[in-house]
Parts: structure tokens; C-alpha cells; sequence
């Protein structure tokens, strides 16, 4: 198999609301830097995919648009996933292994704050039978976390304990939303107070890839990308064992994440609850550093979050803080589906 | 490097109708799945992976409906990917499903396109306004009718040419056993004498507005060693895109049509597509579209296509037989439209096209078009397997 790995990261601000910017002004700084970092232009792009939701933009095709920020002209060789951009970076990786390109672009954005995402994640659910309920995002997450401490998993001042430290840790990180010791707050919906729970904003990001020694020209110490995968489950929340992963495990399997010991882990959960099911899914114990930008409790613009984790993870690597980090993204109610990536830096 | 070389062993689409009110979207696409496995003997375990695609979730309001789908498709503990190119969706499902297998990431992998119009208002889907755009005035028709006008003009083209197109494609329909419209009563005069919709488009040059799902199963070598059926062969495949509106867009032949044709053409050593290639079933939602898309994938020259579709050409009896299936014009659940455009192409190269067989289609183009002629995508299959 072909090596491929991210030589370029970069991400907006994330912010509670960016009304004075549209969704290709708030992504076009991003492709910019995500080049300049790399001395790419457009031409020399093989393949572009992206990831973003029209349910978010409130409108149909929003992702048309974007592409005008791309610049795509000469025409391009192109792609979208109605998903996180974890995924399209997925289709990029593929594309990469055909052989067929030596580059990708891979960029996600999402703006929650035209509505209320809330209520705009509960077009997700089974549209005849849960749907017309309006069961509502945190609600679902509530009753997961109410599962696990049902189970013996966790309690609230552990679930606390995640808040302080995803936030703490984002003290660190300028792009995100919510930085610094915040309270674990009022309770949102039982057993889930406001610190448990991700804020709603608004952001964009967007990597590159590149395949082979050409990732060796582009950057410094290229984050390998040594396997990805992902799985879904069911849709039906009732016929889940809401107090696991069994998806995340199988991903992580399949993406060789337990075949060596890995330092770091970007775990995209959006609620404390979420990180307890992901870290046992995982078998991550407390050697390994988890969400050191502070994860999605400390900024989760929907459709790019998961992509922030694996470019986050890279950046580690680049850097040098890590050698070997598991990425993670989740799409869906309850942790349905689940991506993981395992990247590794040449030995130093 | 090598790729593996990718073959459609299985091929599944439900009858489209306006309205399919006797099922669920799951069972919708489940029937078109179902189909797919039949024709290819599998068993939803031999499926590795699922890639799904469909044009805008408003068009049914279910948000990221692949969600809520993957129990219907025998998905669960499986990796599934949900493709939205706008209306080339179909077609580039089809080329990510192919990737997968391309790229030796699975064996088999299932792929299938939908639409159920009839759950929403695809005409309210399309209308939603944002500030400092235009909207897309009175649905895809009001935003093509000046390009069809704009290749009259540049090309000379008589007015009657649309019309022909249209009574060809719902005669080709009335072959093809799950085509929407079935105008058992159709005559050209009946054609040109429908009301004019968005000049010079007629209303019996549009499309319809369709239920409908389409499935194919791809696989590699070794699952086509064991097909149980012809498999069709992918020769190449491309998606290119460009800008939707800029100065430089030649809106009646853009460039990211050119391109794509190029590199579809290149992959599968094509060198004079009018000569070596078979057939086309190509994405023509508005009857005009069939002479400009002629020109703009290299079978006529500009300004040319219009005389091999009134010389009969085009016809399913001709020397390059377009859209034998009936086409967009007989058939469009949006988001399947051009995956079903790709099915058929593979269905000919089977030999298993019944009614609407071209007789020794032995090389055959799939194309597909989205956006405001923004993206394409487009794949050519052969009765052979490709060379190396």
C-alpha cells in the first residue's frame, strides 16, 4: 500500500457566531493558509474533496458555493461528502492509494449559528417514527450519559473531571471557542450540566495530503497516515448498548490503532459522557494523552470537528510532540458512526 | 502503480413512478439493494462496504439521511459513506464506490442512489433564498432555458431539434420497464404542441419528478471471476468542477465537461469517441441538453451535434444510440438520475438491456452533470475487461 500522510493543517477561530461572514468567507483564509504552508497552488492540487451539511446553511447545494473559495478553475478533479470532513478526507486518502493523484485538498465547514442546532439535529432521526418527536441532540446524549452511570461506568463529578481538563487544555489553543477554567454549570439536560456538553459555533478546516516522497518535499515530518476506517451501527438507539462502541473498537481494529501503543489521542466527543464509551472502545488508559487541544468541549463546529481531530493529531506529529496519535470522528446520535486514523512521524 | 481493475457484477433499480406511497424511504432503497445482490447472487454479507448518494437532503427532509439507512442497507458494523455532488451525485457515488475498489481497500462494495421526490417538494427545495445570490429562478429550468437559447443561437439550430429528442427518449422508454413515463400515445406533434414552459423549453421536453433507487455492486477481479453474470468492465472514470458563475464560464460547453470526457477518454484509450464508443447514455434533463452534451463530450464537433440527432443518429436503431433507457427525460429521482445513467451503460455492455438493447454495445459511456452545469462525472464500461 501507498504512503500517504497530512503535511498541512489549519483552522479558523472558532466562534459562537460569524454573521458577518459567509460560509466561503469564513473558509477562504483557511485554504490559503493550508497552501501557503505547504507552497501548493490550486493547479497543483490532484484531488479536492469536502465535507459540510446543507441542513446547517438552511439551503439546498450550500456546498456549490464553496467551491467558488476553492478557486476551481482550470476545472479540477473534485468531490463532496454530506459528512464530516473526517470522511472526505477518507475519499481523498483512497483516491491517493488508486494512484490516480499525488495530492488532496481536503477542506469542512459548518456555521450552527443561522439556527438552532438543537432542533436542526433532529432531521438526522428516523424520519416516520422518531423524527416528528424532536427528540433533540443533548437529550439523546443525556440519556447515554444516564446509561453509563447506570452501569457503573462513571458519575457526574468524573464526568466533571473531563470538563475541567478538556477546557483547561484549551487554555493552550487560540482557535478554540471555549478557553480556560469555565464552571461545570447548571444542568442542561439530567444528567448532563452545560460543562458536559459542546459549545455551538461556527468554523472551518481544511489539510492536505500527499502520497509518497512528495509528503517528504511538502513537510518536514509528515504524520503518516498508517491506517483509517470507519463504521457504522444501527440507527435505532434502542437496539444499542448505548454504554459502548462497538463500531469504534471494529475501526480501530481495522486501522491497526491496537497494534502498537499510541501517545496521543483526539477523541471526537462532544459530550464528557461520550469521551468515557470512546476511551473504553479504544483501550486508552491514562498514558496516553487525550484531546490535548481540548477536544470538541472546547469548540464543535459541526462537520469540521472531526476533521480538527485528525488534523490536530498531525499537528502533534509535526511538531514532534508526538510520535504515534489515534484520531477519531463521529457522526450521528450516541456516537452512531465512527472514524479512526492512526498516525505515526518517522522515528527520530 | 496498479490498480485493481473494477467490475459491476450486479444491477438493481425499483420501477419509477411519481409516487411511491406503498414504501419508506428504507424500503425504497432496500428494493433497489435487493435487486442488485439478486442479479449479482450475493448475500448481504459479501458486501464490504456501502457508498451512498443522493441531491439535497430538503428534497425528503431528513438530514444526512445515510443515518437513519443503514439498518435498510445491511450496513451495520460496515463502513458507509454518503456522496452529495448536486445532480452528478449518482455518478460520483458510483466513482467512490469504485475507488474502494480500485484502490484494494474492499472486495465488494454495494453503492446505491435515491430520491423520493414525493416526500417534499423538490420545487421548495431548490428555492430556498440566501442574501447576494440570485435565486435559481422558477426551479433548473428557468436557470437552463438561456443556455439551450444561447446554443441555438451560437449553433444555428433549428427549433425542432428539442422536440426529436423528446419524442426519442419516451419512445426509448416505453422499452425499458422502469422508466417513470410510459407515453404508450406519444407523437412528435404531440411533443411540439405542449406548453411552453421557460422558451424554449417545452413542457414535453422536461423531465419528470420521480420516486425511484438505484443499486449497482462493484467488485474485483477475483468477485468477478465468480459472477454469475456478464460483468461490465470500468474503462475509466473522472468528476472535474469548475466555478458555477464566472466571467470565463462557457455555460453551453463548459470546460469541466471537456476535461472530464478527456480524461475518461484517455484512461479507457479511447482516441475518436464517435468511432469507438458504442453507445451513451447521458444526463438530459431538458431535451436541448442532447446535442450539447454531443458536442461537449467530443461526438460532433461544436456547433455539430444538433445535425447527428436530427439525422437520426441518436435514434436506439442508430449509429450512436443516446439514452436507450429513456433517459432523464422519462425517468429522474435526482439523486439516482445519474447513477441510473451509469447502470444502463453497464446494463448494455452486459448484453442485459432486453427491450433496449443496442445489438454488440460493446464500449458504452455513463455521464452525469450537476449544479449549474458545474460538475460532472462520467465512466466508460466495456464488455472486456481492461488491458494490464
Amino acid at each position: 500500500m501507498r504512503d500517504i500522510a497530512l503535511v498541512a493543517f489549519a483552522q479558523t477561530d472558532h466562534r459562537r457566531t460569524s454573521d458577518e461572514h459567509s460560509e466561503v468567507e469564513m473558509l477562504m483564509p483557511v485554504l490559503h493558509q493550508v497552501l501557503d504552508r505547504t507552497g501548493l497552488k490550486t493547479a497543483d492540487i490532484g484531488f479536492t474533496c469536502s465535507g459540510s451539511s446543507d441542513y446547517l446553511a438552511g439551503r439546498a447545494f450550500s456546498f456549490t458555493l464553496a467551491l467558488d473559495g476553492v478557486g476551481a478553475w482550470p476545472p479540477i478533479s473534485e468531490s463532496h461528502v454530506e459528512m464530516d470532513g473526517a470522511w472526505a478526507l477518507y475519499e481523498a486518502w483512497t483516491k491517493l492509494l488508486t494512484g490516480d493523484a499525488d495530492t488532496a485538498l481536503v477542506y469542512a465547514y459548518g456555521k450552527s449559528s443561522p439556527g438552532s442546532v438543537r432542533d436542526v439535529l433532529t432531521r438526522q432521526l428516523d424520519p416516520y417514527y422518531v423524527a416528528p418527536l424532536w427528540p433533540d441532540s443533548v437529550a439523546l446524549a443525556a440519556l447515554q450519559a444516564q446509561a453509563l452511570i447506570d452501569a457503573g461506568h462513571t458519575d457526574e463529578p468524573a464526568l466533571a473531571g473531563v470538563a475541567a481538563r478538556s477546557r483547561r487544555d484549551a487554555a493552550d489553543n487560540s482557535h478554540a471557542q471555549l478557553r480556560g477554567s469555565i464552571p461545570h454549570g447548571d444542568y442542561l439536560v439530567r444528567p448532563l450540566r452545560t460543562g458536559d456538553c459542546p459549545p455551538i459555533g461556527d468554523g472551518a478546516a481544511a489539510v492536505i495530503l500527499a502520497a509518497g516522497d512528495r509528503a517528504r518535499e511538502l513537510c518536514e515530518r509528515p504524520a503518516w497516515i498508517r491506517g483509517t476506517d470507519h463504521r457504522i451501527e444501527a440507527h435505532g438507539l434502542g437496539v444499542r448498548d448505548l454504554t459502548d462502541s462497538p463500531s469504534t473498537r471494529l475501526a480501530a481494529e481495522k486501522a491497526g490503532a491496537f497494534e502498537r501503543p499510541v501517545d496521543t489521542a483526539e477523541l471526537h466527543a462532544p459530550f464528557t459522557s461520550q469521551e468515557v464509551v470512546l476511551r473504553k472502545a479504544l483501550r486508552l488508559d491514562d498514558s496516553v494523552r487525550v484531546n490535548p487541544s481540548g477536544g470538541a468541549l472546547a469548540a464543535n463546529p459541526i462537520m469540521a470537528a472531526g476533521l480538527i481531530r485528525i488534523g490536530e493529531a498531525a499537528a502533534r506529529i509535526h511538531r514532534g510532540e508526538s510520535d504515534r496519535a489515534l484520531a477519531h470522528a463521529t457522526s450521528g446520535p450516541c456516537l452512531q458512526q465512527n472514524l479512526v486514523a492512526v498516525l505515526e512521524g518517522d522515528p527520530r | 502503480m496498479s490498480k485493481e481493475p473494477v467490475a459491476v457484477v450486479g444491477i438493481g433499480q425499483t420501477k419509477h413512478v411519481a409516487a411511491r406511497r406503498d414504501v419508506s424511504i428504507a424500503g425504497l432503497v432496500r428494493e433497489a439493494a435487493q435487486r442488485a445482490l439478486d442479479d449479482a447472487e450475493l448475500r448481504w454479507a459479501d458486501v464490504d462496504a456501502v457508498v451512498i448518494g443522493k441531491a439535497p437532503d430538503f428534497f425528503e427532509g431528513v438530514m444526512m439521511p445515510e443515518l437513519y439507512l443503514a439498518d435498510a442497507l445491511g450496513a451495520v458494523g460496515k463502513p458507509m459513506l454518503r456522496v452529495h455532488t448536486a445532480g452528478s451525485v449518482g455518478g460520483s457515488t458510483a466513482l467512490v464506490a469504485a475507488n474502494l475498489v480500485a484502490a484494494r481497500v474492499h472486495g465488494t462494495v454495494l453503492t446505491l442512489a435515491f430520491e423520493k421526490q414525493s416526500e417534499s417538494n423538490a420545487m421548495w427545495g431548490l428555492s430556498l433564498p440566501i442574501p447576494f445570490q440570485q435565486p435559481l429562478l422558477a426551479g433548473a429550468g428557468g436557470f437552463f432555458a438561456p443556455h439551450v437559447r444561447a446554443y441555438m443561437r451560437r449553433s444555428g439550430a433549428p427549433d425542432t431539434v428539442g422536440s426529436l429528442v423528446a419524442y426519442k427518449d419516451r419512445r426509448n422508454a416505453l422499452k425499458n420497464p422502469y422508466a417513470h413515463l410510459h407515453e404508450h400515445d406519444i407523437t412528435l406533434e404531440k411533443v411540439q404542441a405542449s406548453p411552453m414552459l421557460w422558451d424554449p423549453i417545452r413542457y414535453s421536453e422536461t423531465c419528470p419528478s420521480s420516486d425511484g433507487a438505484c443499486a449497482m455492486i462493484l467488485t474485483d477481479r477475483a468477485g468477478a471471476a465468480r459472477a454469475p453474470r456478464p460483468p461490465a468492465w470500468m474503462h475509466g472514470g473522472a468528476m472535474r468542477s469548475e466555478p458555477t458563475l464566472f466571467a470565463g464560464k462557457d455555460a453551453v460547453s463548459p470546460q469541466a465537461g471537456k476535461d472530464c470526457a478527456a480524461d475518461v477518454y484517455r484512461q479507457a484509450g479511447i482516441a475518436d469517441p464517435r468511432r469507438d464508443i458504442d453507445a451513451v447514455e447521458m444526463y438530459v434533463p431538458f431535451s436541448w441538453y442532447e446535442p450539447m452534451w454531443l458536442e461537449n463530450l467530443g461526438f460532433a464537433a461544436e456547433g455539430e451535434g444538433w445535425k447527428l440527432t436530427e439525422s437520426g443518429v441518436t435514434e436506439l436503431d442508430g449509429d450512436l444510440p443516446v439514452n436507450m433507457s429513456g433517459g432523464v427525460l422519462s425517468t429522474n429521482p435526482i439523486g439516482a438520475s445519474g447513477m441510473i445513467r451509469f447502470a444502463e451503460a453497464a446494463l448494455q455492455v452486459r448484453g442485459q438491456a432486453g427491450e433496449h438493447q443496442v445489438e454488440g454495445a460493446r464500449r458504452v459511456l455513463g455521464h452525469a452533470y450537476g449544479g449549474g452545469s458545474q460538475f460532472f462525472s462520467m465512466w466508460l464500461v466495456g464488455s472486456r475487461p481492461p488491458d494490464s
